[in-house]
């Protein structure tokens, strides 16, 4: 077995990170823009509350984060009972790893959009509406097209943190390989056991190899977004 | 068509309160920074919400009604095209999201306004005169029933604003929906407007056809002294026959004119400033200035400051003339007297004069 070969549980490990990553930025990333919308455009009761709600998983520590998410959505949580008879189970799930992936990502993307659409001329916006467009079209084809940059910077840094998110992750579906072992939970689980230098190197070199694809390609996209 | 306004609004300690009636044609909406100008046009358009009143579009109420659903095409002071899309492609936004089988053709527009050469430019590539046409043209796809110009040239040189006015009077012309044109530059009125309406501290004090309202004395406390002059409307005649200058008629007599690019037969119209004419009791001899008139008082109005406005009739045209109080009561001036009136050169500023 040369150095460089995975193992397979190494090889789920690592499928499943990028698995999550994507899942969760994919599915996160419509209602982060409705939310950024929200806060950035709207003012009602309740706006700083939203806020703070949206922040909370930046500044609680994670393994708080996993363990509401364990009261929330584990099989015997408020909302277990109700997701079992739809046939759904979340905690100690892979499932259950991309919601705790999407959950932490959420307010950094949410920053991210909430800025690319205050950077938007509302004078655009207005023009766009004497011209003849509704809020609906204002917003498809002036507010979102001027904001794709930030949406983009969004997507990408959720998918780093969803990449690498550890606390919430462990403490909601725990470190099953094959199932719920990530990347991350994959080193820690190898850091626990003497000898394992090798795995823990090759690990450690993918983590950083996907990262750096990922900004990689941000920096194309952004780049042919910004040619015109 | 025609449009009609009666709109009441606050905005912290300003108050609103103006009506007008603005049938086709140009419509100047003129006053002095801070007089609601900007503001009633918005309230208009339904960027502005109001208090009280209404606003009417061919007799159809528009009160409430959310701007995309008003069909007022608006250029702003600044040109605001998208910046993500061609000038190709922000004329076609507006075609596409406007009223659909009405208003003038895209090959109208680009003609009309010489965009053709744009097309394919980016608005960052664009002048500042270039973008404003743009943005004109723009509103014009939109397929509108009114026209909003707020300002439009007030971002523009002196240069470039003399470049976009023979676009806007051939709109004025061929364009048969009111257009509202609000500025605080007299010229520019006197250019373009078919009828005027003065705004003063939020209210509408004056309106009606042009030539009537800038030949107002009682207007000029409203427009200003600089601001007050009459705007004759006559045709270009042939050259004089002993100096050669050019020839404009009109009702009640000519000019001689020292400066003038307009073919002969064309209608022209031409702003003669208060401040530039220079009366007489008896017929000047000796005297340096081409075009001396011969008419008779009709109104005198003495203002506030120390001078007096003179409207006197040469023909059926009508004229102003500024003088001192200490002048006017020296020579004795009554309506009705004779009078001859010497017009500066300098009245025959060319940026002055329209068709």
């Amino acid at each position: 077995m040369s150095w460089l070969s995975l193992s397979p549980v190494e090889f789920q490990a690592l499928t499943l990170s990028l698995w999550v990553a994507m899942v969760s930025v994919v599915v996160s990333l419509p209602f982060a823009t409705a939310v950024a919308y929200v806060l950035a455009r709207r003012r009602f009761w309740g706006h700083g509350l939203l806020n703070a709600l949206v922040h909370l998983p930046l500044v609680l520590p994670p393994v708080v984060t996993g363990y509401l998410l364990l009261v929330a959505f584990g099989r015997r949580g408020i909302f277990g009972p109700t997701l079992e008879a739809l046939g759904l189970q979340l905690a100690f799930t892979s499932a259950g790893a991309a919601v705790a992936a999407a959950v932490m990502a959420f307010p950094l993307i949410v920053r991210a959009i909430r800025l690319a659409l205050e950077a938007v001329d509302p004078k655009l916006e207005e023009a766009a509406s004497t011209l003849g467009a509704s809020a609906v079209k204002v917003f498809v084809f002036v507010t979102l097209p001027l904001s794709l940059p930030g949406i983009l910077a969004g997507a990408v840094v959720g998918f780093a943190k969803a990449l690498g998110e550890f606390g919430a992750t462990i403490t909601f579906v725990s470190n099953i390989p094959g199932e719920t072992q990530t990347i991350a939970s994959a080193i820690y689980a190898l850091l626990q056991v003497p000898g394992q230098e090798a795995a823990v190197g090759r690990m450690i070199g993918f983590s950083i190899l996907l990262s750096f694809g990922a900004l990689f390609l941000s920096e194309v996209l952004a780049r042919r977004m910004v040619r015109r | 068509m025609t449009v009609k306004l009666d709109i009441q609004l606050k905005r912290g300690g300003f108050h609103l309160d103006a009506q007008l009636s603005a049938p086709a044609g140009v419509t100047v909406i003129f006053g002095p920074s801070g007089s609601g100008k900007t503001t009633l046009l918005r309230a208009f358009a339904g960027l502005e919400p109001i208090d009280q009143g209404h606003v009417s579009i061919e007799g159809a109420d528009m009160s409430g009604v959310p701007p995309h659903h008003r069909a007022v095409g608006y250029v702003f002071q600044e040109p605001r095209l998208l910046p993500h899309l061609t000038v190709m492609a922000n004329l076609k936004f507006a075609q596409k999201m406007g009223r659909v089988g009405a208003g003038q053709s895209f090959n109208e527009v680009t003609d009309l306004l010489a965009l053709r050469p744009l097309l394919e430019r980016y608005p960052a590539a664009l002048s500042g005169g270039e973008a404003q046409r743009v943005a004109l043209g723009r509103a014009l796809l939109s397929a509108p029933k009114c026209l909003c110009l707020d300002e439009p040239l007030s971002a523009l040189d002196h240069g470039l604003k003399q470049r976009i006015f023979p676009y806007l009077e051939r709109l004025r012309d061929q364009t048969k929906i009111p257009i509202l044109y609000v500025t605080h530059d007299a010229a520019e009125m006197a250019r373009l407007a078919d009828h005027i309406v003065l705004m003063h501290t939020g209210r509408s004090v004056l309106s009606g056809p042009a030539t009537e309202v800038l030949a107002d004395p009682a207007a000029v406390p409203f427009l200003g002294v600089r601001a007050a002059g009459t705007v004759v409307a006559g045709q270009v005649m042939s050259p004089d026959p002993v100096t050669g200058l050019a020839v404009m008629g009109f009702d009640g007599g000519q000019f001689i004119l020292p400066e003038l690019a307009q073919p002969e037969g064309r209608k022209i119209r031409i702003r003669i400033a208060a401040q530039d004419i220079v009366l007489a009791s008896e017929m000047p001899k000796g005297l340096s200035a081409l075009n001396i008139l011969e008419g008779v008082i009709s109104d005198l109005h003495r203002g506030q400051g120390p001078g007096v406005m003179v409207q006197f009739k040469v023909g059926r045209t009508l004229f102003l003339a500024r003088v001192t109080q200490y002048s006017a009561t020296q020579m004795g001036l009554v309506v009705g007297q004779r009078v001859f009136a010497i017009l500066k050169a300098s009245a025959f500023d060319p940026a002055g004069i329209g068709t």
